[in-house]
């Protein structure tokens, strides 16, 4: 009788090499895997967006060797127009969805939240195994787009209809570039479906004794609330791809208009689709989206301050609700993103409203932050610094959203480089400081060697001023009216600002460079690095109680029990002045004494 | 002097007041705080915890079934706002396969909840050998096949009569939702065989049981909404 209902083992600790590093059960490895595909993308969206800005600040400057990348695109190794566009496609593309989806929800979620939750792995590990094979596969199908005829697409991240659902004559890289970007990201959304399954029910089932959700660890909210609106922003936008590819592949119309001229060209393949359709779906995904990107951020960043501050946040709570305030929100707002498109005026208002109210969550995330530091004995490390990096980031970025968030000004400003430095700054350099803060945190834990802090100063003095050298001038940019896109400057008003984009190209190929200090870092700390102990922060939630790097089930064959809260700092105790989760020793406080 | 100089110190700190924990508290205390591990008093024995608590499929179903309503929510949405962006809707009688299909379906939900509880009263320890819940699972996976069998019927009475995807977009919804659910059902297929396997190695749990049962009812459930929606639009 009893085997009957006997369950399935566990997957035990694998033997062979495949199963260790390449098709592992693993969430640490797959955690890992994220994080390299992360890697590489990021360097390779980094290098394309090199390749814009040499050509946006000397437009007719030959890039040696860049006519192998195509010959097309690159005759006499100057990139046409159309290639500059595609460039700037591939680099939103790749950016958005490969380092700032996988790196800090994917890469560090796989990794640490089963730890944080104490359990011995995610429910599902054929899933995740698959989960992670997928997204690669789709990040390889994007890639390979640089190899077909035409090039990529250049209809932009966004893919717009009709000029991405008409075909090749809409420009180079519209035909099998676009089917190739559609079933990139499709796919991508598969991976992220599998992956939020896991998340959410990591997050709900399989927390250890005492292991309330109240005692979750602010990271493990914010992943746990990523992997909610991943569910049901990646399920929207799949259809809408499916739907995209049927209207290149099989001639429907769901996205192309009747009686359209396209390149001199009446269009009577297609008749009667919705322009607005596809934005209406592609924002109902593309807004939460960029939360998707920035929630981890804002947990892995509360997670590393408190750390450092040795105290918890004025309020735990109110943290946890505001990011489930910004997840709820972020369904409401997505028509702002549509304020030009030839919406209904009415639904402006009805979209402008929450935009702004959306505002209030992120308001009072910063205000417990800065409130928390006030007067707190800040430990200055190179995680700490990003975090504070973070703040600064998300601050300077999300002001000018007050801006955007009211149609009569984003009417102006709309499809200009100010909301270029508005979206970098705060969606952008602010994930990818918090990607860094998590990284220079966790790194001890994932690799059992220590970063060299030197070096991580270094680079976060270089990436901190040289972002806002970048970013900032983009705001003046957009004001004198300099359009998005253009991929030269030859109108009489746009002239004088040659010389800002010039001091933008140069700072960014600095800031570039400054990269490969981290990436030094990251591979030479990882073979030659000190050896980390298991606590080398003192901090308390669970990752930190086990072995570094930890076994293969995370905690050696006995689950912790939790007593306290996840942030118990700022306390007398034996082991100094915190307590661990997992610790039962009595909290012994300044009231007791009393 | 002393009082005042206790107030000044407790002013200058703005560290909150840390939860006071009882003392020498016991961990099953918290029992039902924090997710259903903690129902068993294993006191973290990872193999005792992992042999008595629910497994995480009963949970997983409903987020999976959260994703799919979305994408369907998606298709309807955009079905609505496409019909409304044009005058070149065309109106066309389903073809009359897919109300035996609905029968079929509606049976198949009837045929599997029969299985499971014969199979739940199984593992509860009642070995009537003449229930036999395999031959009713059996039956659930033919009435499934039949299913598929017969949307595949419509597809191809529609082409026949030259009625393809790229026709108008009015076919093309219809195309695109019924194979997307088709595809569903598959997935339920092959859910189901994987019951069965496991029914037969005795190494079926509850959990992936009643998840299955829950995701082909679901399917169900989703058909009769799409054969509403086809059936209004159409």
């Amino acid at each position: 009788m009893h085997d009957m209902s006997a369950h399935v083992a566990p997957h035990g600790a694998p033997t062979s090499f495949i199963r260790k590093h390449v098709f592992s059960l693993d969430h640490k490895v797959i955690g890992k895997q994220y994080y390299g595909l992360a890697l590489v993308a990021v360097f390779a969206g980094m290098v394309l967006s090199w390749l814009m800005r040499i050509h946006l600040g000397w437009t007719n400057f030959a890039i040696p060797g860049l006519h192998f990348l195509s010959a097309n695109g690159a005759p006499g190794n100057v990139m046409t127009p159309e290639y500059y566009l595609q460039l700037m496609t591939m680099h939103g593309t790749i950016m958005v969805f490969f380092v700032l989806t996988t790196a800090p929800f994917a890469a560090f979620g796989n990794f640490f939240l089963p730890i944080q939750v104490g359990a011995e792995d995610m429910p599902f590990p054929h899933f995740n195994m698959m989960s992670f094979w997928v997204t690669f596969v789709a990040f390889l199908v994007l890639v390979s787009s640089f190899f077909v005829s035409d090039g990529p697409t250049l209809g932009g991240w966004t893919q717009y209809a009709p000029l991405s659902a008409i075909g090749a004559i809409a420009g180079p890289g519209q035909g099998l570039g676009v089917v190739l970007w559609a079933t990139s990201i499709a796919l991508f959304c598969v991976g992220q479906l599998l992956g939020a399954l896991n998340f959410i029910t990591t997050t709900l089932d399989m927390r250890t004794k005492g292991m309330s959700l109240m005692r979750l660890p602010l990271s493990a909210w914010a992943w746990f609330i990523t992997s909610v609106m991943g569910l049901t922003a990646f399920s929207v936008l799949m259809p809408a791809c499916i739907l995209l590819i049927l209207d290149h592949m099989a001639g429907t119309s769901f996205f192309v208009s009747s009686n359209l001229v396209i390149n001199d060209q009446l269009q009577s393949a297609h008749s009667g689709g919705s322009t607005l359709l596809w934005q209406h779906l592609f924002w109902f995904f593309g807004h939460p989206e960029v939360y998707i990107a920035i929630v981890p951020g804002l947990g892995i960043v509360s997670h590393v301050l408190i750390t450092n501050m040795r105290r918890p946040m004025l309020s735990h709570r109110v943290l946890i609700y505001s990011f489930g305030a910004l997840a709820v929100l972020s369904y409401m707002v997505y028509g702002h993103h549509m304020f030009v498109s030839g919406m209904n005026p009415y639904s402006s208002l009805a979209f402008s409203f929450p935009t702004l109210i959306i505002t209030i969550p992120s308001t009072v995330i910063v205000l417990i932050w800065l409130g928390s530091l006030y007067g707190s004995k800040l430990r200055i490390n190179t995680a700490s610094l990003f975090a504070l990096g973070f703040i600064s980031m998300f601050i300077s970025g999300g002001i000018s959203g007050f801006f955007l968030a009211q149609p009569s000004i984003d009417i102006m400003l709309h499809a200009t480089y100010f909301v270029v430095g508005h979206f970098h700054l705060v969606m952008a350099v602010a994930a990818i400081f918090g990607i860094f803060a998590g990284t220079y945190f966790w790194f001890p834990k994932m690799t059992g060697r220590m970063m060299h802090e030197g070096m991580g100063k270094l680079h976060f003095w270089l990436t901190f001023v040289g972002a806002y050298c970048i970013f900032m001038p983009f705001h003046y940019l957009g004001i004198a009216g300099n359009v998005r896109r253009y991929q030269a400057f030859v109108d009489d008003y746009l002239q004088p600002l040659i010389p800002v984009h010039r001091f933008i190209t140069v700072a960014a190929l600095l800031t570039g460079l400054a990269q490969f200090i981290f990436l030094y870092n990251l591979i030479h700390s990882r073979f030659k690095g000190a050896p980390a102990p298991d606590n080398p922060w003192e901090a308390t939630s669970l990752e930190w109680t086990t072995a570094t790097p930890p076994p293969h089930d995370n905690f050696a064959g006995k689950l912790p029990v939790v007593y306290h809260d996840p942030y118990q700092y700022g306390i007398e105790s034996s082991s100094g002045d915190y307590v661990m989760q997992n610790s039962p020793e009595r909290i012994k406080t300044a009231y007791d004494e009393k | 002097m002393r009082l005042e100089q206790e107030e000044v110190s407790s002013m200058a700190t703005t560290v909150p007041e840390p939860p006071k924990i009882e003392p020498l508290r016991s961990p099953s205390l918290s029992s039902g705080k924090g997710g259903w591990r903690n129902l068993t008093p294993a006191d973290g024995n990872l193999q005792l915890v992992k042999d008595h608590s629910p497994a995480p499929a009963s949970t997983g179903i409903w987020v999976v079934l959260a994703a799919i309503s979305m994408s369907f929510a998606a298709y309807t949405s955009a079905l609505i706002v496409r019909q409304g962006s044009a005058l070149d809707w065309r109106h066309f009688s389903l073809p009359p396969v897919l109300y035996l299909n609905t029968l079929v379906i509606f049976a198949s939900s009837i045929t599997l909840e029969i299985s499971r509880r014969r199979i739940r009263s199984f593992m509860g320890g009642v070995r009537d050998q003449t229930a036999r819940p395999a031959r009713w699972l059996y039956i659930t996976l033919f009435l499934g096949l039949l299913f598929v069998a017969g949307q595949t019927f419509a597809w191809l009475q529609l082409r026949r009569q030259g009625f393809g995807l790229a026709t108008n977009v009015s076919y093309s919804f219809f195309y695109v939702l019924t194979v997307a659910h088709a595809l569903h059902v598959l997935g339920g297929l092959a859910g189901l065989a994987r019951v069965m396997v496991k029914l037969q190695h005795f190494t079926l749990r509850r959990s992936t049981l009643d998840a299955t049962s829950r995701y082909w009812h679901f399917i169900g459930v989703l058909w009769l909404y799409l054969l509403f929606l086809l059936w209004m639009k159409m």
